[in-house]
């Protein structure tokens, strides 16, 4: 079953860490996307985000299209990175985002993709 | 087919080279070299006399060439005394003239791949390949998972049978049955893969129901008194017959009841009914027998209204005596609903509530907003349907689980 986890930082996180702590968490990272690709769990690479505030929003209503800039940074969490993982279970996944380091300072959401494939009933 | 002939050959390649020279994880890399060599030149060049033998050679040049760099390199490093001597690896060389014809081999390959040392993805993944003779970007493809990933759960497989110093023999006698159960469960595993995909765009998916089917053949070639492997390949050639019928044109999934019969695959059926018949009359009943014997009796009714559900009741009833399982006990409900009416049915789910592993289920709630359904509890079938749909994680069982609660709801008016 593949599950994606996103990872939920607060506006200005990353900075507000010391240098010590920054370092500390890349590494940390490095040695927890290298143990679960070697597990064959962690599918492909992982993605992180640039700030919201340098993407844009589009809608299009009634065929027209309203194109906003950002969001600009908002006190509520946002999505900074995502990666896929392809586990036996929900239980299995949520073991492993655990060891992320990003779920110690943050908030990591493991949520199912959809499959494409499917029982009749 | 080339193909074809390189499937077949391969584990035996795989198996005289393991046999003579150890090393199971470089000779499963020389094999899949040769494989690949031969896919290449024989469209062209013409498939050699002896194809078997063309393969070996490649594959044991490409081994030895292989040991001989590994070598150097651990004299370079200076590592050779920790290193246990090569030669308790070597069996002694066969008469390349004389290589039995590989039967046992192939089996022991089934058994080494679906050793329960391994994660359960790595030993589909090494059946596939070292058994099935896939490449692992087709293993890739088939799984929806990166090339690299496969690679990756393939090597590591691979090092825990080294590391685990796991023998390349039969398991012995004392636990050769709960070894071969995971053999089948793994076989099994890679059949629903394919077979629950079988719809819209994951054809390529739909492929590994033919490898599931072709390798619990060979399975049954080499074990053809075993109950249990006859009967996981009716279950799958029984429910595999169904597929053309199983989804509409626009993909969606037809249910049971609702699927055009005539488009279901007679041989197979035939097949399939043959072969679970004569396991029930000679071997001991097992989980896969009954399976297959429930599916029979779908594929034998020529009409949805004809289905013998007392029968299927019957060997519900049995199958949970003997391997208790909350989905069984699901099926079983709706049996009972069919037979007893909707009310009984629903008893049973009751019984189903309490159990964890499948109270969060979409199936449990499926099941009970159709039987609230024939029930005639509209309102209450509805809201069952919307729950299933949400807990699903398969787009198509949404779309058809939607498509009931939206069904009621307009009908309702």
């Amino acid at each position: 079953m593949k599950y994606v986890a996103l990872v939920y930082t607060n506006p200005g996180a990353f900075e507000a860490l010391s240098q010590a702590e920054r370092d500390a968490m890349m590494s940390e990272a490095d040695v927890y996307l290298k143990e679960f690709t070697e597990s064959g769990e962690f599918l492909g690479e992982g993605f992180a985000l640039a700030d919201p505030s340098t993407g844009r929003t589009v809608r299009v209503r009634n065929g027209v299209p309203a194109v906003t800039d950002g969001p600009f940074a908002e006190a509520k969490e946002q999505l900074a990175g995502f990666y896929v993982l392809d586990t036996e279970s929900l239980e299995r996944a949520t073991e492993i985002v655990t060891r992320d380091p990003a779920a110690r300072f943050w908030a990591v959401e493991v949520r199912p993709i959809m499959d494409t494939a499917g029982a009749e009933m | 087919m080339v193909e074809d002939l390189l499937r077949q050959f391969a584990p035996q390649v795989l198996g005289s080279l393991v046999r003579r020279y150890g090393h199971f994880d470089l000779a499963e890399d020389a094999v899949q070299e040769a494989l690949l060599a031969a896919a290449l030149q024989w469209p062209e060049q013409g498939i050699p006399d002896n194809p078997r033998g063309w393969l070996i050679t490649v594959a044991v040049r490409r081994l030895t060439d292989e040991l001989r760099s590994d070598e150097a390199r651990r004299r370079r490093e200076e590592r050779a005394a920790a290193e246990v001597p090569r030669d308790k690896y070597v069996e002694p060389p066969l008469d390349s003239e004389h290589v039995p014809a590989g039967a046992d081999d192939t089996l022991t390959l089934f058994f080494l791949c679906a050793h329960p040392a391994l994660s359960p993805a790595s030993q589909l993944a090494l059946t596939l390949r070292a058994v099935g003779g896939l490449a692992t970007a087709e293993i890739g493809h088939a799984f929806l998972v990166p090339e690299a990933t496969i690679a990756q759960r393939i090597s590591r497989a691979k090092q825990q049978i080294k590391a685990s110093r796991i023998p390349f023999r039969l398991p012995a006698e004392s636990e050769r049955a709960e070894r071969l159960k995971v053999v089948l469960h793994v076989l099994y595993l890679i059949f629903n893969e394919g077979y629950t995909s079988s719809s819209g765009p994951d054809l390529q998916r739909g492929e590994l129901t033919s490898e599931a089917i072709r390798l619990a053949r060979e399975v049954r070639r080499l074990l053809p008194d075993d109950g249990e492997v006859a009967g996981l390949l009716a279950l799958m050639l029984l429910t595999d017959a169904r597929r053309a019928a199983r989804t509409s044109v626009d993909g969606s999934l037809v249910p049971l009841a609702e699927q055009d019969r005539e488009r279901w695959n007679g041989s197979y059926i035939e097949e399939g009914v043959a072969l679970v018949t004569g396991a029930l009359a000679r071997t001991p009943l097992g989980p896969y027998q009954l399976q297959a014997a429930i599916a029979a009796v779908h594929d034998e009714a020529a009409q949805a209204a004809d289905t013998d559900w007392p029968q299927i009741v019957v060997l519900y009833e049995l199958l949970e005596r003997i391997s208790p399982n909350p989905m069984i006990t699901l099926n079983h409900a709706v049996a009972v609903a069919m037979v007893k009416g909707p009310q009984a049915g629903l008893e049973l789910l009751g019984s189903l509530d309490a159990d964890r592993r499948l109270a969060q289920h979409h199936r449990l709630d499926a099941v009970r907003a159709h039987l609230l359904e024939i029930a005639g509890d509209r309102a209450a079938a509805r809201a069952s349907y919307q729950r299933a749909a949400r807990r699903t994680t398969s787009l198509p069982e949404r779309r058809y689980l939607d498509a009931r609660a939206n069904r009621l709801t307009s009908d309702a008016q």
